[in-house]
């Protein structure tokens, strides 16, 4: 480090004396110009010198620390466009990856029409035989706000492969259930919690939350503290997100489309269901 | 309630199938797992599992706070098994933002994880034992359990809901005398197991009721993503601590026990013998512990990197508990998704039961180790 300290500052002492040569031959008042011009150039010089070498040092010290008490590494994604198995997926099913990068795994983004074709052929002829997990996500900012994100295992290679597939509100995508079984209840859930539609799923269904709940709760514009059920469980009689108490803070609200002879149908017919439900 | 299905002649003896509600208010479901089933006299022809009974919306309020203040929201998914839960999703978080724990933290995780493991595989014998008909091992697994909670206890300061991790290390140093109660239970945890053993292992009555029973082939397994001891009752060898080392795992030495025959009572003698394993690793970890820190450096502003996203998996007591998430660049997960190895092994229920006796039903709900907490979310 002494060392580094030194050559600067010789290198500086080198260039000052030419330039202030140069200088001379000059007329005077531009002399006395240029010379004010070298100095704060040879003053930004060695500034910038210095800042180098701390910042040289402070790396230095930092790789000598352990690991855990350096700054913190964020992800760093790579291309992953020269990768042997995005190669091979792309000769087999052009047109079908628009992105392949990769941080630890391999990641893709694939088209709806495409993913069912790359989906059997990762498993069948790429090994990936093991189904880990699948997820919805949702960014309203995007032309298709929805994304399925699969993620399968090929157990012999230990190599995981995460594969996407975007949608909006109203196209299906492709359900991976045929492919994997295990893509059944998670592709549910994606449903129920963000309104996904798997095309070819043999029980598209809710699964965590009751047949008849209005809204999917995962979606951003959903609201954290819940809507009111009332609109959930009747939502022929109350706006969507309203029921009974929510509105105006006063309690009871009354509904928009009052339910007066249906209601007490629906309430005498579940009373009488629920008194044979606890009969039984 | 039942039903008789419509038949022309309704007669006592043509009366074909039933429905039979199972649950979600009944003890060897293990929770609030509702089962709607078809039976044939006492053969179950169909299954059709209801859950969500204990939906809480974690995913949804992981979107709601910072990460560091997700960690409680773990405890409560399994919460039989929270250090691991805990470990999955601090491991995710590292992960994402890039920090490296100090290998005394990673030592100190690990003895909880292996600590959690015993815990949670000796709820699930005491409880499969109790449903199957057994009922004295649950007093001899619960003798075991204690001790391991007042560990925790010790550690934390809780029992169930531990909260005893942190993205980047550990909250805590051990307390004195700590390591010297946990290589005691340790040393000893080995006869304890050869107890229940004493009690189940070659038991007539047990093996009556589990030989056989919930076949679960290999192929099947890995399609249905089954993972931890369901799939290595299976006989494929798969386990996260091995494949895919997290923590310190890859300096200590264990074996990853499989099945043969696919059935309950293989599950049973894996999980019996990866609690003696777990024991083991307690002992080496007690003697490999390193002295340090126990928490990395961190960033004073803590936000991830735009455009991310990560998975992170470890083995937890009932298999691969993973966490995806996905970073926007803020201090909050943009989403925040999890892979609860209950729910990937409960869809496997309705095939695993198919013409197999309503007895043994029960015995095959509890072989699949299932936290409805987890299954839920």
């Amino acid at each position: 480090m002494s060392e580094n300290d030194r050559d600067p500052k010789s290198d500086a002492e080198e260039k000052a004396p030419e330039q202030e040569a140069e200088a001379s031959d000059e007329v005077a008042a531009e002399a006395e110009d240029e010379a004010k011009k070298a100095e704060a150039e040879r003053l930004a010089a060695e500034a910038a010198e210095k800042k180098r070498l701390a910042a040289e040092a402070k790396a230095a010290a930092e790789a000598a620390k352990p690991i855990w008490e350096r700054d913190p590494s964020p992800p760093t994604w790579s291309d992953a466009d020269d990768d042997e198995l995005v190669i091979a997926l792309r000769s087999a099913f052009p047109d079908a990856i628009t992105s392949a990068r990769s941080f630890e795994d391999l990641t893709l983004v694939v088209t709806r029409e495409a993913v069912f074709d790359l989906a059997k052929s990762l498993k069948e002829e790429h090994g990936f035989t093991y189904m880990v997990d699948v997820a919805g996500a949702d960014y309203p900012d995007r032309e298709e706000r929805f994304e399925a994100v699969y993620h399968v295992y090929n157990q012999s290679t230990d190599r995981r492969v995460r594969f996407k597939v975007s949608t909006d509100e109203d196209t299906p995508v492709p359900s991976l259930t045929p492919v994997w079984k295990g893509c059944n209840w998670p592709e549910r859930e994606a449903y129920d919690m963000y309104g996904i539609r798997f095309e070819g799923h043999p029980d598209m269904s809710r699964i965590l939350l009751w047949e008849g709940f209005n809204g999917f709760p995962l979606r951003k514009e959903f609201p954290v503290e819940g809507i009111d059920t009332g609109s959930a469980i009747y939502p022929e009689y109350y706006e969507e997100a309203q029921g009974p108490i929510s509105g105006d803070g006063t309690g009871w609200k009354v509904p928009k489309k009052p339910p007066v002879p249906p209601a007490e149908e629906t309430a005498a017919e579940e009373a009488s269901t629920e008194g044979s439900d606890s009969d039984a | 309630m039942s039903e008789p299905a419509a038949t022309d002649t309704p007669t006592l003896f043509d009366v074909k199938e039933m429905e039979l509600n199972f649950g979600p208010q009944h003890p060897s479901t293990h929770g609030v797992l509702r089962l709607k089933l078809k039976v044939d006299g006492e053969r179950i022809r169909e299954c059709y599992p209801i859950i969500g009974y204990l939906h809480r919306g974690t995913e949804k309020l992981f979107e709601l706070h910072p990460f560091f203040q997700n960690v409680p929201h773990t405890d409560r998914m399994d919460y039989i098994a929270a250090a691991t839960s805990n470990l999955a999703y601090c491991g995710a978080v590292e992960k994402l933002l890039g920090f490296s724990t100090p290998p005394r933290a990673q030592y100190i995780r690990v003895m909880l994880c292996e600590l959690q493991r015993i815990s949670s595989h000796l709820l699930w014998l005491a409880t499969h034992a109790i449903d199957i008909g057994a009922m004295t091992p649950f007093f001899y697994c619960f003798r075991e359990r204690e001790q391991i909670l007042d560990l925790f206890e010790e550690y934390c300061g809780a029992r169930l809901t531990l909260n005893c991790m942190r993205p980047g290390g550990q909250p805590y140093d051990l307390p004195i005398g700590w390591l010297d109660q946990c290589a005691e239970f340790a040393a000893k945890f080995d006869a304890c197991v050869d107890e229940y053993e004493g009690l189940l292992t070659n038991n007539r009555i047990w093996k009556q009721r589990t030989v056989g029973i919930g076949v679960l082939p290999p192929e099947v397994a890995i399609d249905y993503g089954i993972s931890g001891p369901m799939l290595r009752g299976s006989g494929v060898n798969w386990d996260l601590r091995k494949n895919r080392p997290y923590e310190c795992y890859h300096e200590l030495e264990f074996d990853v026990p499989l099945g043969t025959n696919c059935d309950t009572y293989d599950r049973y003698l894996v999980r019996v013998e990866e609690m003696r394993q777990s024991a083991r690793i307690l002992t080496q970890c007690v003697e490999k512990i390193p002295d340090g820190a126990i928490m990395c450096k961190k960033p004073r502003v803590i936000k991830s990197a735009k455009e991310t996203e990560v998975y992170s998996s470890i083995e937890g007591p009932k298999g691969e508990i993973g966490f995806y998430i996905v970073g926007d660049g803020t201090a909050i997960p943009w989403r925040c998704h999890v892979r609860a190895p209950s729910f990937i092994t409960l869809q496997a229920l309705p095939e695993l039961v198919k013409d197999t006796l309503l007895a043994d039903l029960v015995a095959i709900i509890g072989t699949t180790d299932i936290v409805l907490g987890e299954v839920d979310r």
